[in-house]
């Protein structure tokens, strides 16, 4: 689709939108979508300035470990929230486990929605058998909890897994899992719209014009199914890194040697009860800071498309 | 008689409306169909206007559909004849809602360009740039309103848009469903004219569809009246209305609202229109019929041929006229 050279800009038309008004005038909506750009910047830049790689063994040292948050007794510059007991400073370890929490809910919500687009346009633009046999699919996906996919998925891929490779695998397998129970929601919404969208006269014209299928799904019934996806999108980001993390706490995420979210809080709720409360604290707050801005952002966006809370 | 652009013969259309395979099985009902256009036969004359009137539900945008080929018929045959490039007549559309005949998320230059694009019809941008300003000022709308979304514009601009991106295929042959149904009286007008004038510069075929009299009087050249899925009449304009045989076409053409009577009783159009699913028996309209009897319930009524050129499928008919009766054949037996 090329734009007529004088149409407004993108920039100016965001600024005249329904949308940008509606996200200026709700104030949670702005509080929300800064935060999150906090969490995420922080999260992408750490290496830039965290005071140690998290990751790397021989950047932590022993007799760091078990410092408390530097406003306690105790406290140590640059440990700003204290270490654990490896001397793994907790600021570092939280903002590297974000990244990894963070990629693993962008790419399964992507590849989920790529799924979930694809299938669900064929099912409501050829019906019949397409239609049966992958809501068939999805129904059967759907009725088995999401933490027991993953379950299945990770215990399956694992063993097919050669042991070098499972630590390096254990995010694929983590997105695949989630995926796996994440794009019949999609597939649900965009069937659903398309196969109303599909008979209607403007469809028919395209039709008429012998444009090929394909075309006719993306160019002209995916923009007028996009707007449900949107908001599935958001709301699943936030239910993916809560999966994530349960998925990791459980012990059957991220390794210790690739901690997500999930992963440290499972390792600092050892030490919740010999009092080293920071070691778990810290990483809950930040999945909680994370999980609300995102749902925030997909409320009000939820209200913000739907005509008839206008 | 020149050739007629379009001739079809003996077209039907089924439609599978059986319940999902489950739920028959359980509820043991055997598969249904519906017949939504039962064996019709007509021609549209070249450069000229057929139409097609009837009642909400009567088959009519099966019709259209079908001689677009969105639909493929159950039976029957279409011919069309070559056009200026030689080749076989394409028919386009134009339909009936406004709202729902365009992309909501295109732009109007995009939905009138895609046509231009599809065929191949210009090359570069700003020849399609062009030819888009020049449609939309043909349409009585301006080359700046390309723009647009079509939410920014009345029923009646966005009929225009639809008339714009037919054209830009160059058609010969348009097939027209209810083009003016949705719109204001004032609007319809407007919209007709407009057509009547593409029609008469461009030398267009029209095949017309409406369910309002008064439309189609001012737009066809030949009018077949169509009931549950089946031609009850069928002969030229002025004939029909002056004229009008079939009990059906007598009935529609009293209930045409009276400009200078509006209180003139208009409940004649009394009984409701029967499911097309369970379509009564012999002559499907003998339920409503004021002149219908025992033999109107048994015996379906052939089509049959008269000296004034029109055709008509009513036995009531065919006994007070059958001194006026011709043979159905050649010619006659599709367009009179
Ligand atoms: N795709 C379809 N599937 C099933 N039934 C249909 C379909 N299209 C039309 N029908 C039925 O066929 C009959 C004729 O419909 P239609 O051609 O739209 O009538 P009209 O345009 O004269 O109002 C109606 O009873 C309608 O319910
Ligand atoms: S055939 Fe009988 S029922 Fe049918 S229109 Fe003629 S008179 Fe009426
Ligand atoms: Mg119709």
């Amino acid at each position: 689709m090329t734009v007529n050279p004088s149409s407004p800009s993108l920039f100016a038309r965001t600024r005249q939108s329904d949308l940008w008004y509606s996200f200026t005038r709700q104030r949670s909506a702005v509080f929300a979508a800064v935060l999150l750009a906090v969490l995420i910047i922080s999260a992408f830049t750490a290496p830039l300035y965290a005071p140690q790689n998290p990751f790397d063994p021989a950047q932590l040292e022993l007799w760091n470990a078990e410092i408390p948050p530097i406003w306690l007794e105790g406290g140590q510059w640059p440990y700003l929230l204290g270490t654990d007991t490896q001397g793994r400073d907790i600021l570092s370890a939280i903002l590297y486990g974000s990244r990894i929490s963070i990629l693993i809910g962008i790419a399964s919500v992507v590849f989920a929605l790529l799924i979930g687009i694809g299938s669900g346009l064929a099912a409501g633009y050829y019906g019949g058998f397409v239609e049966n046999a992958l809501m068939r699919v999805g129904d059967i996906l759907l009725s088995i909890p999401t933490i027991l996919i993953a379950i299945l998925v990770s215990a399956i891929v694992r063993e097919l897994l050669p042991p070098a490779l499972r630590d390096v695998g254990a995010a694929g397998v983590l997105v695949l899992a989630i995926v796996l129970s994440g794009w019949v929601q999609y597939a649900r919404t965009v069937r659903a719209q398309t196969a109303v969208e599909r008979r209607k006269e403007y469809v028919q014209a395209a039709q008429l014009l012998k444009v090929p299928a394909r075309r006719i799904m993306f160019s002209h019934i995916l923009p007028n199914t996009l707007t449900p996806i949107l908001v599935a999108a958001t709301l699943n980001f936030g239910m993916a890194i809560l999966t994530e993390a349960t998925l990791s706490f459980l012990g059957i995420g991220m390794p210790p040697s690739q901690p997500s979210l999930g992963t440290l809080i499972r390792l600092g709720n050892q030490f919740l009860f010999s009092g080293m409360w920071w070691i778990v604290l810290f990483p809950v707050l930040q999945l909680c800071l994370l999980v609300v801005s995102v749902n925030l952002l997909g409320d009000w966006l939820r209200d913000a498309l739907n005509p008839k809370l206008r | 008689m020149t050739i007629p652009a379009l001739t079809v013969t003996h077209l039907s259309r089924l439609f599978n409306v059986s319940a999902p395979w489950l739920n028959r099985v359980i509820e043991r009902k055997p598969k249904a169909y519906l017949r939504a256009v039962d064996d019709i036969s007509f021609s549209v004359p070249s450069g000229g206007c057929l139409s097609l009137v009837g009642e909400s539900g009567c088959g009519k945008s099966t019709v259209a559909r079908l001689v677009t080929g969105l639909y493929t018929p159950t039976n029957g045959q279409m011919q069309f004849a070559n056009g200026k490039n030689g080749k076989p007549l394409a028919a386009q559309m134009i339909f009936q809602d406004p709202y729902a005949s365009l992309n909501p998320r295109w732009r109007v230059f995009d939905i009138i360009a895609e046509p231009l694009r599809e065929l191949k019809l210009r090359e570069t941008d700003a020849e399609i740039t062009e030819r888009v300003g020049e449609l939309l000022t043909t349409v009585g709308l301006a080359p700046r309103d390309g723009r647009k979304f079509p939410h920014e514009f009345s029923g009646g601009q966005r009929q225009r848009i639809s008339i714009a991106r037919a054209l830009a295929t160059e058609p010969e042959f348009l097939v027209c469903d209810e083009p003016t149904s949705a719109l204001d009286v004032s609007v319809q007008a407007q919209i007709l004219n407009l057509m009547r004038r593409l029609q008469d510069e461009m030398g267009l075929t029209y095949l017309f569809i409406s369910h309002d009299m008064s439309v189609v009087r001012h737009m066809s050249d030949q009018i077949a009246v169509m009931y549950l899925g089946r031609i009850v009449e069928q002969a030229a304009t002025e004939v029909l209305f002056a004229n009008p045989k079939h009990p059906y076409t007598q009935l529609l053409l009293e209930t045409i609202p009276n400009v200078t009577d509006p209180k003139r009783d208009r409940e004649v159009q009394s009984g409701e229109v029967p499911s097309p699913m369970k379509p009564p028996s012999g002559c499907t309209f003998h339920p409503r019929c004021p002149q219908a009897d025992a033999r109107c319930a048994a015996e379906r009524p052939e089509m049959q041929a008269y000296s004034d050129g029109s055709r008509v499928a009513c036995h009531r008919v065919a006994e007070t006229m059958a001194a006026l009766a011709v043979p159905l054949v050649g010619e006659r037996r599709l367009s009179a």
